[in-house]
C-alpha cells in the first residue's frame, strides 16, 4: 500500500500531543475551556475547525466515525468533514450512531442514547457563555475563576422581565459538575437534559476560538434556571411525519409555496432506524420510542 | 450641687492667613457655669464672642486654651479636648443648639426638617411627624407651609421651623443664639413660654438675647462677655 | 430603631487609614495619610484637582495598591483585616456585599443596556438568590425607596436622566445592605435642582441605613450637608481634619481658609 500523503488523521504527532494534553486538561476540569494552540486547517474558521482538530487527535485505526451536521450526515458539511476524515485517517465511517465510537455533530444531539465507549466532539463557535453580557476577555475569566455567574443570572432575569420566560431556545447555560458554567454550544435546549449523567464522553473544540472543553461521562449538567421559573426542555405537540416519533427534536420543512409544512426528525440516523423498526414490529411505532438497534 | 456645664478658663484667637496673619483675638479667660433649670444669657454688645462662645460649647469652633466640661449620666467630657466622635456623640445626646439662622437641606418640607431630629433620636416616622406638627402649630406657623421646604419663607418663618427643630428632641444642655430676632412680639411670648418650659424640666440653657424683655423673662444668670473680650485683647498686644 | 444608635456607638472603627502614601513615578498621588472611620460616620474628602482625593479613594477602596501604609477594615465577622492581604476572591465578595462604591459618572456604575430591575438585582443574584419573584420584588423596593417610579423597572438605564441614572447606582449599591459606601463626587455633573434631591436622598439612608460614608467631593456645601468629619487635602496630603462644621466654620490651615472663603454665597 502506498504511503499516506498525510500524517495519520491529518494533524502531525506534536499537534496531536498538544491537543491531547488540552483534551486531559479539559476533561480534569469539567467545563472549564483550556486555551490550546489551534492550527491552520484545510476549511476557514466558522466550519468546525475546532471539532475537526478534536476528532483527528482522538481517532485511532480502530474507530468508527460519524459525522453530523444539525442532526443529518448527508449534508454538504457533515459529508465534505467525513470525507477529509476517511482520506487522512482511512477509518470506518457509518451513519449509524449504534456503530459509531467516535460522533462528531454541529448544533446537536443524537436522539439514540449514548454509551460508554462513544466520545461525542461538539463543534462550538462562541465558547464563553458570558461573551455576549461581559465583552472583556479578561473579565470573563475572573469571573469563571471566582465563581462570580450573577451576570449570567441577569441575563436570564432579563428575558423573564421581557418575554415572561427564558427565551434562549440554544446555547442554553449550563452548570457542569457544579462549578463551571459552560456554553453546550448551539444545540437546541431540547437537547440539554442529554448532556447530564451521559454514559459518553463529550468534548467541546473551538477552532476560531482556541478554546477545548469537556464533561466526562457520568457528569452532572444542571440547566441554569431560577427556582420559579424552572428550566423546560421545548415540547411541541407535533410528531414525525416519516416516523410518527414524538419525543424527538422535529425539523420544520416547508413543501409548497401554500404554506405547507411538515414536521421530520432532525436526527436522520434515528428515523430512518425508526421506520425500519416500525415497519417490522406495529408496537413500536405507538410508543416512538428512543431506538436501539 | 450639679452642674451641667462649666467654662474655666476658655481663650480663643483667630488667625487670618488671608490677610496677612493677622491675629483677631476672641476671648480670653472665659468662665462660668449652667446648672439644670438654670438660664445663663451671655450680654454684651456685637462682635464680643457670644457666638463664639456657644460655637465652642457646641465643638464647632475649637478654642486654644481651657476647658469645657459637661456632666451628663455621670459621664465628665471636656469638649475642648475631646475628640470628634465624643463630640458627636455629646451633640447627639447632650448638647441642643439653634443657630441664628436656618440652615437646612434644600427642598425638604419645614415638617420633615423639624422631625428630622426626633426620628434621630430613633422615634417612629409618624409619631415624628405628629410631634413636629405640633410644635410648628404651637409657633403659629400656618400648615400651608408645612409641606414646603422653608428656603422661601420670610426670616420670621425660618426662624420659627429653626425652633421647632431645635427644641424638639430631650438634651440636658441647650444653647440659644438670638431665638426670638426677627419674631413678632405674640411669637416671642410664645418662645419665652417654650423656654421657661425648658427650665421647668431640668434642661440649662446658655443664651444670647438682645431683646431686653426676653432677657428679662428667661435670664436667671447674666454674663458679660466683654469682660472675656477686653482681656484677650489685652492679652494678645 | 435602638440598632441605628447602638452602631453609632460602636467602639471599634470600621475602617482605619494608616500613613497611606502612593506615588506616581517621581510624582506624589498622596502621601501619610491617615483616619479612622466608624460605622454610621460620614468623611468627606475635600480637596481641588490634582490634591490627590481621588487617588486616595482608590486606595481605601482598594482599587489601587499603596506603596506605603495599609488599609485595616472590621469584617462582618468582627475580624479586622488588612485590605492588601486579602485574596482576589475576598476582595471581590466585598466589593459586592459589604461596600458600596457610587461614580461620579452613573454609567460606570450601572449596566447601561440591562434593566433597572436586573442592574439592582444583580448583586443578589451575584449571591445566590434564584428567585425571580422575591428578586424582582426586592428590586422594585429599592427603587421605591430611590424615588424611580417602579412602572421602570423594565427599561434600561439608557433611558434614564442622569439624576435617575444616579439614584438607579445608589439603589444597586445599597440593595445587599454594605456598611461602607464610598462615593466620588456623587453629585457632580447634575442640575443643581437635581443635585438638592440627591443630597436629600443620600442624607436621608446614611441616616435609616447607619451607613459609613467616605465621600470625594470638590463641593464644601455637598460636604457640610452630608458629612459629620471632614479631610481637607492639598497637594497629596491631608492638612486638616476635624469636624466638618469645624474645618468650615473655624479652619485653621491657610488653604482651608483659602477653600472656606472661596466658596460662592448663594
Amino acid at each position: 500500500m502506498n504511503a499516506p500523503a498525510y500524517n495519520f488523521a491529518y494533524l502531525d504527532e506534536q499537534t496531536k500531543r498538544m491537543i491531547r494534553r488540552a483534551i486531559l486538561k479539559a476533561i480534569a476540569i469539567p467545563g472549564y475551556q483550556v486555551p490550546f494552540a489551534g492550527r491552520e486547517m484545510p476549511m476557514p474558521y466558522g466550519w468546525g475547525t475546532g471539532g475537526v482538530q478534536v476528532t483527528a487527535a482522538i481517532l485511532g485505526p480502530d474507530d468508527v466515525l460519524k459525522v453530523i451536521d444539525q442532526g443529518s450526515d448527508d449534508t454538504t458539511n457533515a459529508v465534505s468533514i467525513r470525507q477529509f476524515l476517511k482520506k487522512t485517517a482511512d477509518v470506518e465511517t457509518t451513519t449509524r450512531t449504534s456503530e459509531a465510537t467516535v460522533i462528531q455533530t454541529r448544533h446537536r444531539i443524537p436522539e439514540t442514547t449514548l454509551t460508554e465507549n462513544q466520545v461525542l466532539v461538539y463543534q462550538v463557535p462562541i465558547p464563553e457563555p458570558l461573551r455576549f453580557l461581559e465583552p472583556r476577555e479578561t473579565e470573563t475569566r475572573r469571573m469563571h475563576a471566582h465563581e462570580d455567574y450573577g451576570l449570567m443570572h441577569v441575563k436570564l432575569y432579563e428575558d423573564i422581565a421581557r418575554h415572561g420566560h427564558i427565551a434562549t431556545t440554544y446555547a442554553y447555560p449550563v452548570k457542569v459538575d457544579g462549578r463551571y458554567v459552560t456554553d453546550p454550544s448551539p444545540t437546541p435546549k431540547f437537547d440539554n437534559p442529554k448532556m447530564n449523567n451521559c454514559a459518553a464522553l463529550q468534548l467541546f473544540g473551538a477552532g476560531r476560538e482556541k478554546r477545548i472543553y469537556a464533561i466526562p461521562p457520568y457528569t452532572q449538567v444542571v440547566s441554569l434556571d431560577f427556582e420559579d421559573y424552572p428550566f423546560e426542555p421545548s415540547r411541541t405537540d407535533e410528531t414525525c411525519a416519516l416516523c410518527g416519533a414524538d419525543q424527538t427534536f422535529l425539523d420544520e420543512v416547508i413543501i409548497d409555496d401554500k404554506g405547507g409544512r411538515m414536521f421530520v426528525c432532525s436526527d436522520t440516523d434515528f428515523c430512518e432506524t425508526n421506520r425500519a423498526n416500525t415497519s417490522r414490529d406495529a408496537p413500536w411505532a405507538a410508543a416512538g420510542a428512543r431506538g436501539h438497534v | 450641687m450639679s452642674e451641667i456645664l462649666r467654662l474655666a478658663n476658655v481663650s480663643k484667637t483667630f488667625t487670618m492667613h488671608l490677610q496677612g496673619g493677622i491675629r483677631l483675638p476672641v476671648v480670653n479667660g472665659a468662665a462660668f457655669t449652667v446648672h439644670p433649670g438654670e438660664c445663663v444669657v451671655l450680654s454684651g454688645p456685637s462682635g464680643t464672642g457670644k457666638s463664639s462662645i456657644l460655637k465652642m460649647i457646641f465643638g464647632s469652633y475649637r478654642c486654644d486654651e481651657g476647658r469645657i466640661v459637661l456632666t451628663h449620666d455621670r459621664r465628665v467630657t471636656d469638649i475642648a479636648t475631646a475628640g470628634p466622635r465624643n463630640i458627636l456623640a455629646l451633640r447627639r445626646k447632650s448638647v441642643g443648639y439653634v443657630t441664628q439662622f436656618l440652615r437646612a437641606v434644600p427642598r425638604v418640607p419645614a415638617i420633615d426638617i423639624v422631625a428630622a431630629p426626633l426620628e434621630a433620636d430613633g422615634v417612629a416616622a409618624e409619631a415624628a411627624r405628629s410631634k413636629a406638627a405640633d410644635m410648628l402649630s404651637r409657633l403659629n406657623l400656618p400648615e400651608r407651609l408645612w409641606s414646603l421646604p422653608p428656603a422661601t419663607f420670610s426670616g420670621g418663618e425660618q426662624q420659627r421651623v429653626n425652633i421647632a427643630r431645635g427644641f424638639q428632641p430631650e438634651r440636658p444642655l441647650l444653647l440659644l443664639d438670638e431665638p426670638t430676632a426677627s419674631l413678632d412680639a405674640v411669637n416671642r411670648a410664645i418662645v419665652v413660654d417654650l423656654i421657661q418650659q425648658k427650665k421647668k424640666s431640668g434642661i440649662g440653657i446658655v443664651a444670647i438675647v438682645h431683646d431686653d424683655d426676653v432677657r428679662a423673662a428667661i435670664a436667671d444668670t447674666l454674663v458679660d462677655v466683654t469682660t472675656f473680650s477686653k482681656a484677650a485683647a489685652d492679652h494678645d498686644r | 430603631m435602638s440598632d441605628r444608635v447602638t452602631h453609632l456607638d460602636c467602639e471599634e472603627p470600621l475602617l482605619v487609614a494608616e500613613g497611606l502614601t502612593k506615588f506616581y513615578g517621581p510624582r506624589m498621588g498622596c502621601r501619610d495619610v491617615s483616619f479612622e472611620l466608624y460605622e454610621g460616620e460620614v468623611l468627606a474628602i475635600v480637596g481641588e484637582s490634582g490634591s490627590g482625593k481621588s487617588t486616595l479613594l482608590q486606595l481605601l477602596s482598594s482599587q489601587l495598591e499603596a506603596d506605603a501604609g495599609h488599609v485595616l477594615y472590621r469584617m462582618r465577622d468582627g475580624v479586622t483585616r488588612n485590605l492588601a492581604k486579602l485574596d482576589e476572591a475576598e476582595r471581590r465578595f466585598l466589593f459586592r456585599t459589604d461596600w458600596g462604591f457610587v461614580h461620579q459618572d452613573a454609567a460606570q456604575g450601572l449596566r447601561m443596556s440591562v434593566s433597572a430591575g436586573a442592574n439592582v438585582g444583580e448583586r443578589l443574584m451575584a449571591v445566590g438568590q434564584r428567585h425571580y419573584g422575591n428578586i424582582r420584588q426586592s428590586a422594585a423596593q429599592w427603587l421605591e425607596r430611590v424615588e424611580i417610579d417602579t412602572a421602570r423597572i423594565d427599561d434600561a438605564p439608557r433611558t434614564f436622566s442622569g439624576g435617575m441614572r444616579q439614584r438607579l447606582q445608589i439603589a444597586r449599591n445599597l440593595v445587599t445592605e454594605p456598611r461602607l459606601v464610598f462615593m466620588d463626587e456623587p453629585t457632580g455633573g447634575l442640575d443643581v435642582s437635581v443635585q438638592a434631591r440627591l443630597l436629600d436622598l443620600l442624607n436621608r439612608l446614611v441616616h435609616e441605613l447607619g451607613l459609613a460614608v467616605v465621600i470625594v467631593t470638590h463641593d464644601l456645601g455637598v460636604a457640610r450637608l452630608l458629612s459629620h468629619r471632614m479631610l481637607v487635602m492639598k497637594d497629596g496630603r491631608a492638612i486638616e481634619t476635624g469636624l466638618t462644621d469645624q474645618v468650615l466654620d473655624d479652619p485653621r490651615e491657610p488653604y482651608t481658609q483659602l477653600l472656606v472663603s472661596s466658596i460662592l454665597p448663594a
